[in-house]
């Protein structure tokens, strides 16, 4: 009685689907021959490898050009932000539950004006009164400019061009203060989430507060957090595209200059509408696997 | 052993905890049985600090249980605890919840800690279990667990609250009988149950509880067949009844 209801409201479902689709296909098909009717614009896709790599006429050899290194930039961006903004999130995570009302007073204001200020005035904020002030002081990029050999090699896979490296590290910087004021408050639910009776349990067995956190409370809560601390890691990814606004050269920023220069603005844009989409929607399969695979041992 | 001196606790207007005087000696075994909310489990949550009493003194093996950190830990060093909800630690296997206290309490080395949790294991009859996770195990062997990972820590008091009140019925016994297997081997012990029948078997030593006072203590003999305060007649009327 049941299984056979259900599937008569599946049958609708999927005939008003139908209808609904072919409507959609319907008004696409007579826009885009209204829009092919009215205005006369080439497609030419080949922008989009030549901007990628480009071929030295003298050498012979293949270069990455800007849409790459926009790429690489906005994977560095990517990569460091999460590690820092991770661990800045743990630790303030643990504050905001600490037992400690200065550590908590610090988090809870950390958070609070973060998630309260919108992220472009932030970064502004950040970048014209923080890092232009303290990086030069911090004579980081002097210090990578003198160095040779294979270190330099590694900061620059790392950290991109040594001429840029201050405007880079002060993106970095904002990019990962903003993320790690989500992280944190999913990392306080977390722990939160995790029933007192544990704590109690590591306690009764002799184990200091800190040793419980360690081994009793934040693996289960780590476990919890996973997927909502992936979504945040994917919001990671396009909130970095708001620092190309503060000239760290990104995806976005070179999109923007190679859409500019070569006025190719649709191939372009939906070129790295297609990246962005590959890079998260890859790190939401990533992390599908590890909810997966985490949540083995608990059943 | 253990030793409460006027202890009086409050959760907010409510008072849990009157005037409680109460002394364990080495070895002694005592069952503290009453009404729900009564205190009896604020009472032992007490001697391990899970709670903090707000006047009065309470000492474990002569350490003075206070706001002193140190003193926290080294009561907590002596002192197992068994739980209702058993609290198994769930991303743990079971020998791995056995071993938790020792390598980061004790400070022992893994392989030794693994095989002191191999003998707990099979003092309460699981060393089968040791490789799978608590949600793989029954009720009642997950509590036998949680006894185990408590010995592993070669406690000299070993608190009870409630061990069988979350247990389906067949499973209640087997929880029991490695209590009583304790019990002859003369741990000090302090349970709070309902089970009579254990009760008479194990306890050196009764203790009724109303309303966050100790209303009557005797030896189990004198406590069932002839208890003095009429609240404690009701009370074991109605749990014997039947």
């Amino acid at each position: 009685m049941m299984s056979s209801r259900g599937r008569g409201k599946t049958f609708r479902l999927v005939w008003l689907d139908a209808v609904l689709l072919g409507l959609i296909v319907v008004v696409v098909l007579y826009l885009w021959r209204r829009a092919s009717a009215e205005v006369f614009y080439r497609w030419d896709w080949s922008v989009v490898p030549e901007y990628l790599f480009y071929q030295n006429p003298e050498t012979g050899d293949w270069r990455a050009n800007l849409l790459m290194h926009g790429i690489y930039a906005t994977l560095r961006l990517t990569f460091w932000g999460t590690l820092i903004a991770l661990i800045i999130g743990l630790v303030m995570g643990c504050c905001r539950v600490s037992r400690n009302l200065f550590l908590r007073l610090v988090s809870r204001t950390y958070v609070e004006a973060t998630r309260n200020i919108p992220p472009l005035v932030l970064i502004f904020i950040v970048y014209f009164f923080v890092s232009s002030q303290i990086m030069p002081l911090l004579g980081i990029a002097d210090w990578a400019r003198q160095t040779d050999g294979a270190l330099r090699t590694m900061i620059e896979v790392s950290f991109g061009p040594i001429a840029l490296i201050e405007n880079f590290l002060s993106g970095l910087l904002v990019l990962a203060l903003f993320e790690a004021a989500y992280f944190t408050e999913i990392i306080r639910a977390g722990i939160q989430s995790v029933e007192k009776g544990q704590w109690e349990a590591g306690g009764s067995i002799g184990l200091p507060r800190y040793k419980v956190m360690r081994y009793v409370v934040m693996p289960q809560a780590i476990q919890r957090t996973i997927p909502p601390l992936a979504g945040q890691l994917i919001s990671l990814v396009k909130d970095s595209s708001m620092v190309s606004l503060i000239s760290i050269q990104d995806l976005t920023y070179s999109g923007t200059q190679v859409a500019i220069s070569t006025r190719k603005v649709f191939e372009i844009w939906i070129f790295i509408a297609v990246v962005y989409f590959v890079i998260c929607f890859s790190l939401s399969l990533v992390s599908r696997w590890l909810e997966r695979r985490m949540s083995r041992g608990l059943q | 052993m253990i030793r409460l001196e006027n202890v009086n606790k409050w959760f907010g207007d409510f008072q849990a905890l009157k005037d409680i005087n109460f002394t364990v000696g080495q070895g002694e075994r005592v069952v503290v049985c009453g009404p729900s909310g009564s205190g009896k489990s604020t009472m032992i949550r007490c001697i391990n600090r899970l709670e903090e009493h707000e006047s009065g003194r309470v000492f474990v093996d002569g350490i003075e249980l206070n706001d002193d950190t140190k003193n926290i830990a080294a009561v907590r060093l002596e002192v197992g605890m068994v739980f209702q909800q058993f609290n198994l630690f769930p991303h743990l296997t079971v020998l791995e919840n056995c071993t938790l206290g020792p390598i980061q309490a004790r400070h022992m080395a893994r392989d030794e800690a693994d095989s002191l949790a191999m003998k707990l294991l099979e003092q309460v009859r699981i060393p089968e279990q040791a490789r799978k996770y608590p949600g793989q195990l029954s009720g009642g062997q997950q509590q036998r667990v949680a006894i185990a990972r408590s010995l592993c820590m070669e406690p000299k008091v070993m608190l009870f609250d409630e061990p069988t009140s979350a247990l389906d019925p067949e499973m209640i016994k087997e929880v029991l009988d490695s209590m009583i297997d304790l019990a002859e081997s003369g741990m000090t012990m302090i349970v709070v149950t309902h089970e009579m029948g254990f009760a008479r078997t194990v306890a050196d030593e009764m203790v009724f509880m109303d309303e966050g006072r100790i209303v009557e203590s005797a030896p189990p003999d004198e406590f069932f067949s002839a208890p003095k305060s009429d609240r404690t007649k009701l009370f074991l009327s109605q749990i014997l009844s039947h």
